[in-house]
């Protein structure tokens, strides 16, 4: 199974739930194209939920990075949601829970965009 | 157990589903096994990708191997090789934003032995070892 992708909006955020692999190849490839067009919609302030992603490689690992990195370069902010331990466990061994924030509670995660 | 593999992503699968058989038979517990798949599909990824090219006349081979204490997947490209001292440290404030170059990184985190060799006349060999109860 690859990767599936669903947006709701809370307030001005958007929320992007994703369920399944975020790996090279399709995962990977839905990922970018989801996260680059939201951003040019517009969608500055991104929440994305993993809380149902069984599987991130190096390459899904990129992607995140990149879509925070096109997010950030439009003056807004992606924010990650609800890891899993082996989510959190490649955020510490890749250094990027220095870049990422991360939240376990959608409300509180809600609010720190404002 | 030894594969011949074609440069693709499916082989990427494959070899993934194949070694993590493998390590289940072991008794490698479930946090371990996601280790051992996830080292064996960085790795493929770098010899179909990087190393291969995904050039069709170019195979990757795969060579897994039990003991009771351990698992060990050889992976071996055709590719032109690189040399690992010329790739940016991934942890480098400068790099962490960078969208590749993570792989390596992660097998060595996950496996408990890591070993890279340049093959004659070309090619890379990477060599990983994990042992059962003892995580890295």
């Amino acid at each position: 199974m690859s990767v599936k992708l669903t947006t709701r909006q809370v307030g001005d955020v958007t929320v992007l739930d994703a369920v399944g692999r975020i790996t090279l190849g399709e995962g990977a490839s839905t990922f970018r194209d989801t996260v680059r067009e939201l951003a040019s919609a517009g969608h500055k302030k991104m929440l994305l939920n993993l809380a149902e992603v069984s599987y991130i490689d190096s390459s899904g690992i990129g992607e995140m990075v990149s879509g925070f990195t096109t997010i950030a370069n439009q003056g807004g902010s992606m924010k990650l949601l609800n890891l899993t331990k082996r989510v959190k466990d490649l955020l510490q061994i890749t250094k990027l829970y220095t870049v990422f924030e991360v939240f376990d509670d959608e409300a509180a995660a809600i609010r720190s965009f404002s | 157990m030894d594969l011949d593999l074609e440069s693709t992503l499916e082989s990427v699968d494959l070899a993934e589903e194949t070694v993590l058989r493998e390590a289940q038979e072991l008794g490698f517990d479930e946090d371990d096994q996601h280790r051992i798949g996830m080292s064996v599909r960085e790795c493929m990824v770098n010899a179909v990708v990087h190393g291969n090219c995904y050039n069709a006349r170019k195979k990757v081979h795969v060579t897994v191997s039990r003991a009771p204490d351990r698992l060990a997947v050889t992976i071996t490209d055709e590719g032109e090789g690189f040399d690992l001292n010329s790739l940016p440290d991934p942890l480098a404030n400068e790099n962490l934003l960078r969208h590749s170059g993570r792989g390596l990184l992660l097998i060595q985190a996950f496996m408990d032995e890591f070993q890279m060799r340049a093959r004659e006349p070309k090619g890379t060999e990477v060599k990983m070892v994990k042992y059962v109860g003892k995580s890295s």
